[in-house]
């Protein structure tokens, strides 16, 4: 056998560097005297801010408010809170389950690569089931720092509970399964489910008709984390097509529909998301004939809506101009008319590259829900609101504003981290 | 009305303005049906713009062009008409990256010819086959060279059925190894009685297939007629300096 040439030996190592954590601290963060007295001034101001939060952590908080109200955070005063009548939260879990379902089968069918990101999603639901534990974990050390025996424990998840967290994986795991033995096949039948889910999801917790398993359940009931995911998802599906028509508006050389999309996206942008609100809560009414009343939250969606398409439509708008004009070119030159070439080439390839952008916004329009508390609906924040209004939790602000920060940064770092090692998985984004 | 011996493309006196910029001052000419007609002269002389008033991706504010008994005007109609008989190639290539080779192909004769996917997709091969990549179909057009790119568009241009072909320097974005293979199938095309009208400077090319020559400078047609007569007896002092500089290299 003749020997192989090997490349690697003969490339020189790269030259070694000091690996240990004081070399690191020297070379990045001691290796002038200014940068070295910027370090410890930082290292001091931090250590005071985390000594205040830590102390308050293990002795004072009253963490027993946020265990006592997992379910109004999540879902708000869906109906089961009221007593004697039917608990209908049932119906939250199967639009759930559809989802895990959905996604699972949308993953076995597109994403090819093998990503840790797939079993970050595939675990999600008792990963959330398991976090307080962990967090039970973070007390007892902190505690230990200040000599506090009895610290606060969170009460894990009943078995119920722990059985539909696994369930939701094991159903997204199955449809994982049966999206990769069909593959392709299946691909247009997981594309329409796509598309329908948020109308049928909607259609399960809001409901219909007077009696039964699926009877209408009034808006003033949805709350919490429900009514922020609600109002988000509803808000970026029904605004895309809206963004989409302005953004082609704003392109159009017919100046009647070019001057009213510019007016209409300057105007919306230049509005701050809370005053449109307010305008959709008190001004609507008179746009309306007197004897029309339009849910609370419906009008808030409205304007959440409005608000999104103007975002949208710029971002849609930067998507259409990166399209050289080429394409325009060729398919004229092969005879497609002004709307067939937007349908064929340039929507399918603008709206590619601006997909990124979009979750971006969608995660951006989750945390921008939170003001409609402010017009007084109970989403996740008008939820805390509420808690620490009641007479047995008074004095909690502290306890519930950290649970709802926290919970708020993690699902949206989630949500993140999630879409984007998607999109390096799917390649999307790129031409 | 298409009688053989009616001109299949007239243009009578054609001038275009960039706001001031005079770009056509009154060019006119007249193509049979089956002529190869080969456009060269210096950048900027206005043979894109020529060539691109043809199929209306550039409209002529003065005087008159008329395609195969189609006049060229501000009616919707005529110019899909007519860009359905006509097909274009382009520098630049212009695939549509997000849709596969088959896909490129077959997307006008479905949706404006209206053919059944069955159809248009054995037109594709055909045509793939003709210009000598069958294999590729279902590729991206990222995923292949720039002579099988320029290929594909060639085919895409076929796929309608046009009556007439042009070009805008199909070559010149590609490496030298691949203009042959370009060049092949243009002349394969002309051999089948295609009438073409092309802007190159491929002089072997022009000598090889073109039954007539235009040269253009500053936006006018300054001297026409066969290779014979342009390469051997040119009669313009500009014709004679603009082929001795593409000529010597
Ligand atoms: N959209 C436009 N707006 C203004 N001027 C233009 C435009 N397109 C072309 N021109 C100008 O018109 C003139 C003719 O351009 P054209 O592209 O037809 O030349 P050409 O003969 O094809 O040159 P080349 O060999 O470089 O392709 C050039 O001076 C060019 O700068
Ligand atoms: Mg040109």
């Amino acid at each position: 056998m003749t020997t192989v040439y090997q490349e690697k030996d003969t490339l020189a190592p790269p030259p070694a560097e000091r690996k240990n954590i004081f070399g690191w601290m020297l070379k990045n963060l001691f290796n002038s005297w200014y940068n070295s007295i910027l370090t410890i001034v930082a290292a001091y101001i931090i250590f005071v801010l985390v000594r205040g939060v830590a102390g308050w952590v293990v002795t004072k908080a009253r963490w027993e408010v946020v265990p006592a109200n997992y379910r109004l955070f999540l879902v708000g005063q869906y109906p089961s809170m009221i007593p004697g009548q039917e608990d209908f939260i049932w119906r939250v879990w199967l639009a759930v389950y559809l989802l895990a379902a959905i996604t699972g089968l949308a993953w076995g069918i597109w994403v090819k690569k093998r990503e840790f990101v797939s079993w970050v999603v595939l675990l999600f639901p008792p990963l959330v089931g398991s976090s307080p534990y962990v967090t039970n974990v973070g007390l007892k050390l902190v505690g230990k720092l200040y000599g506090v025996t009895d610290v606060y424990q969170f009460p894990g998840f009943s078995a119920k509970a722990w059985a539909l967290m696994w369930g939701l994986s094991a159903t997204g795991l199955a449809f994982w399964a049966l999206g990769r033995a069909f593959g392709r096949r299946l691909a247009r039948f997981a594309v329409t489910m796509l598309l329908l889910y948020f109308p049928l999801a909607i259609l399960i917790i809001g409901g219909f008709g007077e009696q039964g398993w699926f009877q209408a359940i009034p808006t003033r009931f949805w709350g919490g984390l429900l009514l922020s995911l609600i109002l988000t998802i509803v808000g970026i599906v029904m605004s895309f097509p809206l963004g989409v028509l302005l953004a082609l508006g704003r392109q159009s050389k017919l100046p009647i529909l070019h001057s009213l999309s510019v007016v209409y996206i300057e105007f919306i942008r230049g509005v701050p998301l809370i005053s449109l609100l307010f305008m959709a809560q008190v001004m609507l009414p008179l746009f309306l004939p007197p004897n029309v009343v339009i849910d609370r939250v419906l009008r808030a969606m409205v304007a959440i809506i409005m608000f999104a398409a103007a975002y949208l439509a710029e971002n849609v708008r930067g998507g259409l101009q990166a399209i050289p004009q080429g394409q325009y070119e060729a398919a004229y030159a092969i005879g497609l008319s002004g709307f067939q070439t937007m349908t064929y080439i340039i929507l399918p390839q603008a709206l590619r590259t601006v997909i990124p952008v979009l979750v971006s916004q969608f995660i951006a329009l989750f945390k921008d829900t939170t003001l409609v508390a402010i017009v007084g609906l109970l989403d996740l924040l008008g939820i805390a609101q509420g808690v620490i209004a009641n007479p047995k939790y008074i004095g909690t602000q502290r306890e519930v504003f950290t649970f709802i920060s926290v919970f708020y940064f993690v699902f949206t770092y989630a949500m993140s981290y999630a879409s984007r090692r998607l999109e390096k998985a799917l390649g999307v984004g790129e031409r | 009305m298409s009688d053989n011996n009616n001109p299949i493309i007239i243009c009578r006196d054609v001038h275009k303005w960039y706001g001031d910029f005079h770009v056509l001052k009154g060019v006119s000419m007249e193509v049979m049906r089956g002529e190869v007609i080969v456009i060269f002269g210096p950048s900027g002389s206005g043979k894109s713009t020529f060539i691109r008033t043809i199929n209306r991706l550039e409209d002529h504010q003065r005087g008159q062009i008329i395609v195969d008994g189609t006049e060229l005007t501000h009616d919707v109609r005529n110019i899909e008409k007519i860009r359905m008989e006509t097909g274009m190639v382009f520098q630049q290539f212009n695939l549509f990256p997000h849709l596969t080779v088959m896909q490129n192909i077959t997307l006008a004769p479905i949706q404006v010819r209206k053919w059944p996917k069955e159809k248009a997709e054995a037109k594709a091969i055909e045509l793939l086959k003709r210009v000598g990549i069958p294999e590729q179909a279902n590729k991206y057009p990222g995923q292949l060279s720039g002579g099988q790119q320029q290929r594909v568009a060639i085919a895409r241009a076929l796929a309608m059925e046009p009556k007439i072909m042009l070009f805008d320097e199909p070559t010149s974005a590609l490496d030298p190894e691949m203009i042959k293979e370009v060049l092949d199938v243009m002349e394969e095309l002309a051999a089948s009685g295609m009438t073409m009208l092309v802007v190159t400077h491929e002089m072997g090319f022009a000598r090889a297939v073109a039954d007539r020559m235009f040269f253009f400078d500053k936006g006018q047609i300054v001297e026409s007629g066969t290779p014979e007569q342009i390469f051997h007896n040119p009669q313009e002092d500009r014709t004679k300096l603009f082929l001795s500089q593409i000529l010597t290299h």
